[in-house]
């Protein structure tokens, strides 16, 4: 490996961290918001750039590498600076560029009197933070950035969130770190195992290395930071409560790119690194992801609460994640782990939809009690179209990108676990329950008086929603845009599990 | 070796003489200066004198003086200069406190300096009876530091102290007693090798029972110092009742010291296989009942010195993993132990005294030390809540913070070695300790107070909090320079 540097994820990582920090030293308030969208703009088009370079010139290994060795004293600790985007991270690099340029916009109505500089720094950094989990190859970089995104989160649920929100914010916290406190004791046995941490070279050392813990405890032991943030039955109980009290924003990033880190997590080093122990366990994965389906749909259905709704179908949704892990020990692995990549992107744009329209409501009504709201589709008709098309690309309606992911993910996993999906398959019509029933119930039925003031989306407001509909059609419609460059990127893990089978 | 004192020799303890200069510099000030306020800034000027004496000595070579007493090496210098950094910043923090005094200013800094002294020959000291003596020279200025407030509690944390040093001295003494009887050396350097013939003609007295008595008795004593578990109970009382600039210097340099002398101990002289697995298995076992207690019981404080004596009680546990690493039990990595210990005490020198930076302004403006004195912090200072929270997150080790990379690399060493289970709880101590750490931030950043006046921060206090906060975020991106000054210290003494 030759030290090189070309910048761009260097930048792309750093430069939403040192803008947020910037917006402190701006004296008038006024110009916080047009500065935030410009970084996030900026930001935006950087990991765009990143997202078609990788389109364009994609090889089998990463693009755009950043390596410097001299960071570390590598004879003592051997960690590397070591940045670089794949097939299988570049379209998160790009959902987290979309999605917060999208949560800088949903924080359109927040008052300048509250506490406004902080809260764009905070996101900023938050964003920073997650494309630096995307990018980084060495497994210490990597948790580095795990944990550091804990800090913005904690702030923007604690200090701008609604209801019990340090309740919640303190057990999003302690959550996380009580699954990272795993993972760390798993990234040392790796290490300390093969002497390295570079993440593209482990799979090969991993396979060959006398290790100091059995195999498949390291892989529970990382695997268990994963599921706690994907999140998967029974670590779960930390989202609903995070989700209901964060800010439209906040919320946003959260399910839209902080939950599928988990998910990438899985693929980056459950999938790649332990593929002999994925295929061990592969039946513990389809049977919590049935679980979460099942389980988090049934449980969506009774929520009165429009956030905390979309906050328990995040966990149903999240199950077909792990289906479609779980075909890795069976002849769908190919089809079912690009359709759990792709469960992932999809739900991060169709959820950001979702709490975005739901926030905008919520900045009107100053309710999300469901028993409240009726007949909005008459008064703020824009905002309940944005909620009707993020709902029923939520159902997995065909010509959205929800239907392409269910549909791969049930493809590849019924081969392997034909029980479990066909009870995962039932998950849908739940969801078409309670999704139609939500609409039906807060956008239709009569018309209150009460909301007869009401305004519909301004333009600062219209513009996040039609990006985040074009990009849901979009992908609905022509799948291979990202789906192919999932292969691309999944091709090595791919093969690797099919030489097990 | 030669009798007398050479210059040479002379030159070696130059910080503790120029240290000692300077404690007697600021006694006759005081009796002759009538505007005290001169006296903070003598004596944390003067230090530069010792500071720069010291890293004159850090050229590499060993060098053993008063009849193979003290050794001055690499390891030991770096030592120095962590006392010597937490006394610089417990006078600077020191500055408003201090009027609380009255005339006895110059007594306070003069105790403070002496103290220091002691310590900086601890690091240095490879005889039982200098040990001892250096021990003793540390302490007892400490027993009358704490005292300094004429208060009931803090005359009786003075007296609280001043009992169970004694004892734990004793219980010291004890143990050097029966390893001198075992061994007939009172060097440690001598030691090792005795030991290590003996085991292997396998001539041990008492199946060498003895030895390992005076191996638990030493650990005992040390771990006193180092407010480890089951040896913790004084800490919350006297941090309580403190000045809180030497609660801060108690919870580092005290604590410093006192690793120091257990490192050279172990690493010189016990570093056998079959000794040193008596050992591993002793620390071991009270690093992971210190860290469980103290961050148990932190959670429930509502003073924050006693918060932070029992979180410096857990502290004191998360660095004895590092001493229970040790690297000739299985092979492990060079040194990843306790270079680690070495990486983790000047990370803890900086976070904490950032801490009790704001710690002593806060209680200096509201004349209490209840946590929820805190609240609102925001409004009144954001440089203090600043400094504060990135102490917090240090405490708690997450990036990037030098507090998650000394975790992590200590724990790694721990792996290393075999120790997996206590690695695991390590980690899972900390996400417990998140808990009472966050919730301070909470309490400063969100809670409301009615109480808004601005707290005024003079320019010594300002500049010890940055730089540490400063430090703080520097070694915790590029903590090369420093994991790489801890292995060379480290070397310097096996």
């Amino acid at each position: 490996m030759v030290d090189q540097f070309n910048w761009i994820l260097t930048i792309a990582i750093f430069f939403p961290i040192i803008g947020g920090i910037s917006l402190l030293l701006i004296p008038q308030k006024e110009y916080i918001k047009i500065f935030a969208i410009l970084f996030g703009t900026i930001e935006f088009i950087l990991c765009s750039y990143i997202f078609l370079f990788q389109f364009t010139n994609g090889i089998g290994g990463p693009v755009l590498v950043d390596l410097n060795s001299t960071w570390f004293p590598t004879n003592i600790f051997n960690v590397q600076y070591y940045l670089g985007v794949d097939g299988i991270s570049a379209p998160f690099v790009l959902l987290t560029g979309l999605l917060g340029l999208i949560s800088i916009f949903a924080s359109w109505n927040l008052s300048n009197d509250h506490r406004i500089r902080e809260h764009f720094m905070w996101l900023l950094i938050l964003q920073g933070a997650v494309v630096g989990v995307f990018t980084s190859l060495d497994f210490f970089m990597f948790f580095i950035f795990w944990e550091l995104e804990l800090i913005p989160m904690y702030f923007l649920i604690s200090i701008w969130g609604s209801g019990r929100k340090h309740y919640s914010a303190m057990k999003f916290v302690i959550f996380t770190i009580l699954g990272s406190a795993f993972m760390l004791v798993g990234v040392l046995g790796i290490y300390f195992s093969t002497d390295s941490f570079n993440m593209i070279e482990l799979p090969e050392k991993l396979a060959t290395a006398k290790l100091i813990i059995p195999a498949s405890v390291l892989f529970l032991l990382t695997i268990i930071g994963f599921a706690v943030k994907l999140p998967v039955f029974p670590l779960h109980t930390w989202l609903p409560d995070a989700h209901t009290d964060a800010p439209t924003a906040a919320s946003v990033m959260l399910a839209g790119v902080l939950l599928k880190m988990g998910g990438y997590g899985m693929l980056r080093v459950s999938a790649s690194m332990f593929p002999n122990e994925l295929h061990q366990f592969a039946w513990i994965l389809a049977l919590l992801g049935t679980i979460n389906i099942i389980y988090g749909a049934v449980i969506t259905i009774r929520q009165t609460d429009l956030k905390r709704l979309i906050a328990y179908s995040s966990v149903s949704h999240m199950g077909f994640v792990l289906l479609g892990l779980s075909a890795a020990s069976g002849a769908g692995v190919s089809i079912g782990i690009t359709g759990a990549s792709m469960q992932m992107f999809t739900h991060g744009t169709i959820t950001g939809l979702l709490f975005l329209s739901i926030g905008f409501i919520y900045d009107r009504t100053h309710t999300r009690y469901i028993p409240d709201l009726s007949g909005l589709a008459q008064n703020t008709p824009f905002l309940a179209t944005g909620l009707i098309i993020a709902g029923l690309a939520s159902l997995g309606l065909p010509a959205t990108s929800g239907f392409i992911a269910e549909i791969t993910i049930f493809l590849g996993a019924f081969q392997t676990w034909p029980i479990f999906t066909t009870i995962s398959a039932f998950g849908v019509v739940l969801t078409a329950g309670y999704v139609l029933w939500m609409i039906q119930r807060s956008l239709f039925q009569h018309k209150l008086e009460k909301f007869n003031t009401l305004t519909d989306a301004s333009i600062g407001e219209m513009f996040p929603i039609i990006v985040l509909v074009i990009s849901i059609i979009g992908i609905g419609i022509f799948p291979s845009i990202i789906s192919d460059m999932f292969s691309l990127g999944l091709q090595p893990i791919i093969s690797n599990l099919q030489a097990i089978n | 070796m030669n009798s007398f004192i050479t210059t040479d020799e002379l030159l070696l303890i130059a910080p503790e003489i120029s240290m000692v200069i300077l404690a007697t510099l600021v006694i006759i000030l005081d009796l002759v200066i009538k505007n005290k306020s001169i006296l903070n800034f003598v004596a944390s000027f003067g230090l530069l004198v010792p500071i720069a004496l010291s890293f004159n000595l850090l050229d590499g070579t060993s060098q053993f003086a008063f009849a193979g007493a003290l050794r001055v090496d690499y390891f030991g210098v770096f030592f120095k200069i962590i006392t010597l950094f937490a006394t610089l910043i417990t006078i600077l923090i020191s500055e408003k406190y201090s009027k609380k005094f009255d005339d006895y200013q110059g007594e306070y800094y003069a105790l403070i300096l002496i103290s220091a002294s002691g310590m900086m020959l601890l690091a240095s000291s490879v005889e039982f009876i200098t040990i001892y003596i250096a021990l003793e020279l540390s302490a007892l200025p400490l027993a009358a530091l704490i005292t300094f407030i004429r208060i009931r509690s803090s005359a009786e944390s003075g007296i609280k102290f001043m009992v169970l040093s004694a004892l734990s001295s004793a219980i010291l003494l004890y143990g050097m007693v029966l390893v001198y009887g075992f061994t007939g050396t009172t060097y440690i350097e001598d030691l090792s090798q005795i030991i290590n013939r003996s085991l292997i003609n396998s001539e041990l007295t008492f199946g060498g029972g003895a030895l390992l008595l005076g191996v638990i008795l030493i650990t005992c004593g040390f771990a006193f110092k180092i407010s480890s578990a089951p040896f913790h109970m004084w800490a919350p009382d006297v941090y309580e009742g403190a000045p809180t600039p030497i609660t801060a210097f108690l919870s580092v340099a005290s604590k410093a010291a006192g690793f120091a002398v257990i490192l050279r101990i172990v690493y010189s002289s016990f570093s056998n296989e079959q000794i040193g697995m008596d050992w591993s298995v002793l620390i071991a076992t009270l690093s992971a009942i210190s860290m469980t207690l103290g961050n148990l019981i932190a959670i429930q404080q509502t003073n924050i010195k006693r918060l932070f004596a029992y979180s410096t009680i857990a502290q004191a546990g998360y660095i004895m993993v590092g001493l229970a690493a040790l690297s000739s039990l299985d092979g492990g990595q060079d040194n990843a132990g306790p270079a680690g210990i070495l990486f983790y005490l000047f990370g803890y020198l900086l976070t904490n005294f950032a801490a009790f930076t704001v710690i002593t302004l806060v209680s200096i403006n509201t004349n209490s030390d209840s946590i929820s004195s805190y609240s609102g912090l925001l409004k009144r200072s954001r440089l203090l809540t600043l400094i504060m929270t990135i102490s917090m997150i240090s405490l708690i080790g997450l990036p990037p913070s030098v507090g998650f990379m000394a975790k992590i690399y200590i724990f790694g060493s721990a792996m290393d070695t075999g120790l997996q289970w206590l690695a695991i709880f390590g980690v899972l101590n900390s996400v417990v300790s998140a808990f009472y750490y966050l919730k301070i931030v909470k309490i400063m950043l969100i809670d409301e107070n009615e109480n808004s006046e601005k707290i005024q921060l003079t320019t010594n206090m300002s500049l010890a909090g940055l730089s540490c906060v400063f430090g703080i975020v520097i070694l915790g991106i590029f903590p090369g320079s420093i994991i790489e000054v801890a292995h060379r210290a480290v070397e310097s003494i096996i």
